[in-house]
């Protein structure tokens, strides 16, 4: 039943295993194993990443292309749902009209770019996406009306959601049985369904010709693989990925702006996270994810301590300043393209044989 | 026909300026500043705006052209190179910080004993990190596309900490020096003394590029390097060492951009170099990708629509760049000037 | 016998994955036009581009001129003499015929009276001095392409199959041309599919198939025997003019 359940996609790695379901079950339990605001908001980033990265890993993992307009599909999900909530009034019917509507369009720009990277080289492509999501980050900051603009646009959720919302009167293990909890779980259980079903697409006949469009596309056409369509069926199913995770974070923080979700900011921490957890692998989604939340989250407070610690000696405190954090991430980064592509997952799996 | 004739052997493009000139886009830069004529109301103030038009596309096209040639010549794209023009503007603000009072005086020579140095120095250091990035990051990811990106995005992730580390995280004010600043009058129009320079420096490199690429042996070897690096090693040529001595080049030049865009904003932020990127892959796409004629139009074209654009509806632009590449796609898909490659 | 110009022995190339060039042995003598033949993908192109170092070769031994050149890069190659007309000619478009003329004369500029020679042989060269190379026909462009190697004394002249998809009028031109280029000092090593061509020119002849040299000899012994001809090539080459 479990192998059913991850697609057959076995860690193939013990170290790893454990890991996984240490997530697995470090995000089950958060509200309360961690209770407190800010490990769970710690908790629920890491789901929506751990989807948003393995939407891109389809992308650049498994069929090879370097896309910079992810964010701005994480973007039409979160407006999605904001604008939904702020201009059509709350309610599970507008939720759900906002969330399809925001896939609907994901799925038609995605096709638009899709159909674009046919005719041109990576590079072309890579600076088109950039192009693209930056006007769409520039659309959003103009359309205030529509969007709050450079504020962004704050929401209530149906009454189920709201943290307001006492759903019994008695605590489990000291936590609050309240609307808070409710969503926190909404996120998780949709964010764990769409990996497990981003995980059964790359094992399946179809993330198979995908891998083979990756490693030589010449000889895909040869075979018959129609190159155009996998590229493009692949591009609108990331895409739509990014749509859901930037719909269940929305959710989660009742907010949506374009610091929270377009920024380019956001699209590197994407490549770093999927880098180093491990391109192609799926399962290195959820690592890097991991780590980098939880990274910008606690390393700075480790950090803080190592840069006072080193009060005095040149030039170190400073690289050791808690705000330098994405600095040594960076160059975990570098390391990982140049020498160990299949990021921390794939270590782990060639430690093994 | 042959079966290796390309359609461009039909058309009479030049990839970059020489003497058979395609001119209907050069063209088009005279006739986007006439078009805006009539919805601008005074005359002075088109001649402002056209002023500062050309004053930002040149910038613009000195941070671009290293850019573009690079990319042409080794067919890398150096998604970092946005930190050449973030080093430049750094380096050139501490000398200028450190030289407080010639930058203040009244003098021009006073000034210039403040400018020149700065300048230098952002050329030097800037220079120098292009050639620690084509040793070091991006040569052993020569021909990995996808590698290129991924490691020049994280250089850039890289050494805009660093910046961070060395120079602190804060806005830097920058004053231009006194001899430049303010305009004068021009019959009603206040052009900006500092745009002029910009305007100017903008021509002397462009003509300096232009020279080299067409009267000297080394802009043979460089344009036909751009078309078919492999042919010109099959005549002789060590061509990778050409390639590190253009990488070198296109940084300092990019270093020197990003001093004058500095000075133009009169402040320089870690983000200096990665917030024109955009506009910089945008004015590539225009002119095409290799061509530094085509990224000449297209810096200009770009200039000059932001400018105009940012009168008549501020809303639009911010976006009218990435509109006017949608249009000039349209026209030509692979921009102004494409390049044949082999 | 004197030593051979260039000789091969069991190279072997991979590019990527695939295994090209599996064990090619042949020579080619100091004088003379040794004709390369083979049916398509027989891995004629891929010997020239190893010899000339544009790709590596995975295994085995090649010298030239008594040295060994195995791991020698393009550019030095073409300064020992060595010169190279790929199969889509390789002249550059965006520059005139005078600057892709001027840029393969490695000393500065060409040898008048090797440009007078060049000039007679191909008269367009001269007609279309300072016109672009994209704008030349494509009989014109291989002529250039040709001259381009010319232009400065070369050892050795590989040429990568020089009268792809031209037509025949050209073709007798480019006969003249090389009958011409027989009469220097340059050995050459030609890749053709075009029997004609081959057999018109030819003094030795090698023949590759699935990356192996099947066959060595004299043109003339070849051109003599049809069976030979059709087992080697796959149809009797008459019909493949």
């Amino acid at each position: 039943m479990l192998s059913t359940l991850i697609s057959g996609d076995y860690p193939r790695s013990r170290v790893l295993a454990v890991a996984l379901v240490a997530i697995l079950v470090g995000l089950a339990l958060a509200p309360f194993a961690f209770p407190g605001t800010r490990s769970v908001n710690v908790a629920a980033k890491v789901a929506v990443f751990i989807l948003l990265v393995a939407s891109y890993d389809l992308l650049l993992g498994y069929t090879g292309i370097v896309s910079f307009a992810h964010t701005m599909f994480f973007g039409i999900g979160g407006y999605g749902v904001g604008i939904a909530m702020a201009k059509l009034g709350v309610g599970w019917g507008s939720l759900a009209l906002g969330i399809a509507l925001a896939l609907a369009v994901s799925a038609v720009l995605a096709f638009a770019i899709g159909l674009l990277s046919l005719r041109v080289k990576a590079i072309f492509f890579a600076m088109i996406t950039l192009a693209v999501a930056s006007f769409f980050q520039i659309l959003a900051s103009q359309l205030s009306w529509l969007t709050g603009g450079e504020d962004g646009v704050t929401y209530k959720l149906p009454e189920l959601l709201l943290p307001g919302t006492k759903l019994m009167e008695t605590t489990i293990l000291g936590v609050e049985v309240n609307g808070r909890l409710v969503s926190y779980y909404l996120v998780f259980f949709a964010a764990l369904a769409f990996f497990l079903v981003f995980l059964r697409m790359v094992n399946s006949p179809f993330g198979r010709v995908l891998l083979s469009i990756r490693e030589n596309e010449f000889r895909s056409e040869a075979l018959g693989y129609r190159t155009v369509t996998y590229r493009t069926v692949a591009n609108c199913i990331g895409a739509l990925g990014a749509t859901l995770a930037g719909a269940l974070y929305a959710i989660w923080l009742r907010y949506t702006g374009p610091d929270t979700t377009l920024s380019f900011n956001i699209m590197i921490d994407i490549l770093l996270m999927v880098v180093i957890g491990g391109m192609g692998t799926m399962y290195g989604a959820a690592i890097g994810a991991t780590i980098f939340v939880i990274a910008q989250n606690y390393l700075q407070d480790l950090m803080k301590l190592a840069s006072t610690a080193t009060k005095g000696v040149p030039l170190l405190p400073d690289l050791l300043h808690p705000d330098r954090w994405l600095l040594w991430l960076g160059v975990l980064f570098i390391v990982c393209v140049y020498y160990f592509p299949g990021g921390i997952v794939g270590k782990l799996r060639a430690a093994t044989r | 026909m042959s079966a290796a004739a390309k359609p461009l052997a039909q058309t009479p493009v030049a990839a970059l300026p020489g003497e058979r000139l395609d001119w209907i886009p050069l063209a088009l830069i005279p006739a986007i500043a006439i078009l805006a004529l009539p919805f601008i109301p005074s005359l002075p103030t088109w001649v402002t705006l056209t002023v500062a038009g050309l004053a930002m596309g040149m910038m613009i096209f000195m941070m671009a052209a290293g850019l573009t040639l690079v990319f042409g010549l080794m067919d890398v794209m150096n998604f970092a190179h946005g930190v050449f023009i973030s080093v430049g503007a750094y380096a050139a603000t501490s000398v200028v910080l450190a030289m407080k009072a010639s930058m203040q005086a009244d003098s021009l020579a006073a000034n210039l004993s403040a400018i020149l140095p700065a300048v230098l120095a952002a050329m030097a250091l800037a220079g120098f990190l292009g050639w620690f990035f084509e040793r070091v990051v991006i040569r052993p990811v020569y021909g990995d596309h996808l590698r290129q990106i991924l490691v020049t995005m994280g250089g850039l992730i890289v050494v805009e900490q660093l910046i961070h580390v060395v120079w602190g995280p804060d806005i830097i004010p920058l004053p231009r020096p006194a001899t430049i600043t303010g305009s004068f009058i021009v019959a009603d129009a206040a052009i900006e003394r500092y745009r002029l320079l910009a305007v100017l420096v903008g021509l002397v490199v462009f003509v300096a590029m232009w020279l080299v690429l067409n009267r000297t042996r080394l802009g043979l070897l460089i344009r036909a390097g751009v078309e078919n690096a492999e042919m010109v090693e099959s005549l002789g040529y060590r061509i990778r060492r050409l390639f590190i001595g253009v990488f070198v080049a296109g940084s300092a030049l990019a270093g020197l951009g990003g001093v004058m865009w500095a000075l133009y904003q009169e402040s320089v932020n870690a983000q200096i170099g990665m917030q024109v990127m955009v506009v910089l892959f945008i004015v590539l796409i225009i002119g095409g990708l290799g061509s530094v004629g085509g990224c000449f139009v297209g810096a200009l074209l770009v200039g000059l629509v932001a400018n105009y654009a940012g009168y008549l509806a501020p809303k639009l632009a911010l976006g009218s760049n990435i509109l006017l590449m949608v249009l000039v796609l349209l026209w030509r898909p692979r921009g102004l000037f494409p390049i044949g490659k082999a | 016998m004197a030593e051979a110009l260039l000789s091969l022995a069991g190279v072997n190339t991979h590019i990527g994955q695939y295994h090209i060039l599996q064990g090619v042995d042949f020579e080619v003598p100091r004088a003379g036009l040794t004709m390369l033949l083979g049916r398509n993908g027989a891995g004629k192109t891929t010997a020239l581009r190893t010899i000339m170092g544009l790709w590596k070769a995975s295994a085995g031994a090649i010298r030239f001129d008594g040295r060994e050149i195995t791991r020698t890069s393009t550019p030095d190659l073409a300064q020992l003499g060595i010169g190279y007309v790929p199969e889509n000619m390789g002249i550059f478009a965006g520059l005139t015929v005078k600057e892709n003329l001027l840029l393969a004369a490695r000393s500065g500029a060409p040898d008048k009276k090797r440009l007078d020679w060049i000039f007679k042989l191909f008269p367009a060269m001269q007609k279309f001095w300072n016109g672009l190379a994209g704008n030349l026909s494509g009989g014109q462009k291989q002529m250039l392409a040709i001259s381009r190697a010319i232009v400065e004394p070369r050892k050795l002249l590989l040429v990568d199959e020089p009268t792809k998809g031209l037509a025949p009028a050209i073709i007798s031109n480019m006969i003249e041309a090389f009958k011409e280029l027989k009469r220097t000092e340059t050995a050459l090593l030609v890749v053709e599919q075009n029997f004609h061509f081959a057999r018109s020119l030819g003094d030795a002849v090698a023949v590759m198939d699935s990356g192996r040299i099947v066959h060595t000899g004299s043109m003339a012994a070849l051109a003599a025997d049809e069976q030979l001809q059709t087992k080697l090539l796959g149809l009797s080459l008459e019909s493949h003019q």
